[in-house]
């Protein structure tokens, strides 16, 4: 695989030690991207910021390539004239465009322009699909279950699903423009509310972002007891969805027994940091508080008594002829596919997508732990659920090391106001996949702009790949296996 | 088959006591003796999420784990506005989400219930009011009672949805 130019004339940003830009033209933007892509990178975000005093209206992109972030960045000097889409060479650009747009009314030349986070009372122009016998079924944004608001169209022929189209942007609320009204030392707790099922890995990232901006690191405790807090969310949300995956295959004893681990795991992270759920608990410059020696051999204990209690249910899940024969070939993404459309996070590594920003990446303390990087090739239902198994064992195993090898002294040296106007980047391998923040500093320690990036934007249109030609009762089970967020996409 | 009996009874049950109601969590005294006249304790709840991060989201769904086990109390979750007794809604409600939620609440059969779950839910929380959010539940459909917390505990939910149902 050869070098993409671009990578080697890119100078370093604040924050992610993993991330770096570089200034093109329109011509550049588009050769920098398909070199990029043809060098195996794939798009990670794509966001718009508005003109200012003192510089002009811009486009970024950051490319994941090779464990680091490259950000390409347009400026737009005529707000008029559109920018070159990128939708041809990174599927997943086309619905980020649209957003921006939305939000920003910075335009791109796609030939798709419908809305897509601003709904209007004209209604949306769904894709039809016609023929003898086809049917459409509308599904939501009101679902029957416990979840997050969003809209499917269905176009079946009997069961069998020919086309799926979603419409999202139900749950906006304007996050990004909240993140302005906000100073530098407040938005973290934003920041976890992005998607709260990702609350650690979003709070890092934005703390990692405004450490970098204001020059500082926090100190060697504080970031292991980060890496502890994340992979303790992993967990929490593997053995959910593990439950879940068994209930939608009709195994309610799989949703009895792992939320009952899930309950034991979260009570034994309110016994060592003080909250069930970790939102403000990383806050700039480390952590809001320290691990409590009563709480911290009781974590250790029922985390090695999780690792056990899951083997065995993985063994029950793999005997169950019913459970296998759902999860096997439904909903199945090829590798091929997903390079092309650019799968990234846990469901990219269970379709040969192996992209793991802990061992791709050099953070602080991954670079210590060497975590092991699980991936598969078959791209189904049973290939997410076996990289979940896999990966709730080997945080297990990095939750024993992290414990064991935790290093003494501070967990908060506080950070001081980056007066600064700057951008940074914060990048963090949440459960989901790769989190980012792009955040730039105003005048006096005010927030100029901040844009957060969920891997569900990668993933949703793949989900409507993953359908293609499986039955309508297959999709909430499908889907749960993509497990992926409203809220974070939203914003 | 044998390892899952084996698990199940092993396992045995580990469902813990409900929480006491708490009549400071109730906005109103809408027609309460009414609706329990109808509802007994056999409650049926829809949940709506109206634009929360879906951290309210995990909280909700660990009332159904053994351990918590509101089934047990004779409380379900359904899967339509038209089987339910009662709203369980999250969120700041968004935009774009708020004609949903008053269909969802037109749809529910009287007499109804709703409680207003987290502090966005109570109060649009951290997000508030913007050109996307129009904040608290109750500024576009009634509430009963309101649960706060980011997120509020099961105990606290359980609590909150008891509260409504008691006189």
């Amino acid at each position: 695989m050869r070098t993409p130019g671009a990578t080697r004339q890119a100078m370093p940003i604040p924050g992610s030690p993993s991330a770096a830009r570089i200034s093109v033209d329109a011509a550049g933007w588009i050769r920098a991207a398909r070199d990029l892509a043809d060098a195996g990178g794939c798009l990670l975000s794509l966001w718009a910021t508005r003109p200012s005093s003192t510089a002009s209206a811009m486009v970024r992109a950051a490319v994941l390539i090779d464990g680091r972030a490259l950000l390409l960045e347009l400026s737009i000097a005529d707000l008029a004239l559109s920018y070159p889409s990128l939708r041809e060479i990174f599927p997943s650009a086309g619905r980020m465009q649209r957003a921006a747009f939305d939000l920003l009314d910075i335009r791109s030349d796609d030939a798709d322009q419908r809305p897509w986070l601003r709904h209007s009372d004209e209604g949306y122009a769904f894709i039809r699909v016609e023929g003898e016998g086809v049917h459409e079924i509308p599904v939501g944004p009101v679902h029957a279950g416990i979840i997050e608001p969003g809209h499917f169209r269905f176009s079946t022929v009997g069961e069998k699903v020919l086309r799926l189209e979603q419409r999202l942007g139900y749950v906006h609320k304007g996050i990004e423009w909240r993140f302005e009204q906000m100073s530098l030392l407040e938005g973290h707790r934003l920041a976890a509310r992005v998607s709260g099922d990702s609350a650690v890995a979003y709070s890092w990232a934005y703390c990692q972002a405004l450490e970098g901006l204001a020059g500082v690191t926090p100190p060697p405790r504080a970031l292991w007891l980060r890496a502890l807090c994340l992979e303790l969310e992993r967990l929490q949300n593997h053995l959910g969805d593990l439950g879940a995956l068994g209930n939608d295959a009709g195994f309610a004893f799989g949703l009895t027994q792992f939320s009952r681990l899930k309950e034991l795991l979260t009570r034994a992270i309110e016994a060592a940091l003080g909250r069930r759920y970790l939102m403000d608990t990383i806050v700039p410059g480390g952590m809001a508080s320290d691990l409590r020696e009563s709480g911290e051999g009781p974590l250790a204990n029922c985390v090695a008594s999780i690792a056990q209690a899951a083997m065995k249910l993985r063994g029950i899940y793999d005997d169950h002829g019913g459970v296998r024969d759902r999860f096997a070939g439904a909903g199945c993404v090829e590798p091929i596919l997903a390079r092309r459309l650019g799968l990234i996070g846990l469901a990219g590594r269970a379709s040969g997508q192996a992209f793991d920003l802990r061992s791709d990446g050099a953070w602080a303390p991954y670079d210590e732990l060497a975590p092991v990087k699980i991936a598969r090739e078959e791209g189904d239902v049973a290939a997410r659920v076996a990289v979940r198994f896999d990966e709730l064992q080997e945080s297990c195993r990095l939750i024993g090391q992290i414990l064991g090898m935790l290093p003494p002294g501070p967990w908060l040296d506080p950070v001081g106001i980056p007066y600064g106007q700057a951008l940074a980047i914060g990048l963090i391998e949440g459960w989901r996949g790769p989190v980012m923040i792009a955040l730039e500093s105003g005048p006096n320690g005010t927030i100029r702009r901040c844009h957060p990036q969920d891997p569900s934007w990668q993933n949703w249109p793949v989900l409507e790949h993953a359908i293609i030609g499986n039955i309508v009762p297959d999709f909430p089970l499908i889907n749960k296996s993509f497990n992926l967020s409203y809220s974070g996409h939203d914003l | 088959m044998l390892k899952t009996l084996y698990t199940i009874a092993s396992i045995g049950i580990v469902s813990e006591p409900v929480p006491p109601t708490d009549v400071s969590l109730r906005l109103r005294e809408a027609l309460q003796s009414e609706i329990l006249d109808v509802l007994g304790r056999a409650l049926c709840i829809r949940h709506v999420d109206a634009g929360s991060c879906n951290g309210c989201e995990l909280e909700i769904h660990a009332l159904n784990n053994p351990i918590y086990n509101l089934e047990g109390q004779g409380i379900r979750f359904v899967a339509s506005p038209r089987h339910a007794d009662l709203l369980l809604v999250t969120g700041p409600v968004s935009v774009n989400m708020a004609e949903a939620l008053r269909r969802t609440y037109d749809a529910t059969p009287d007499p109804k219930l709703v409680v207003a779950v987290g502090d966005c839910g109570c109060t649009g929380g951290i997000f508030g009011e913007n050109y996307a959010s129009l904040g608290r539940v109750s500024n576009v459909i009634p509430v009963d009672v309101v649960v706060p917390g980011c997120p509020p505990s099961p105990e606290q939910l359980m609590q909150g949805i008891l509260t409504a149902i008691s006189t």
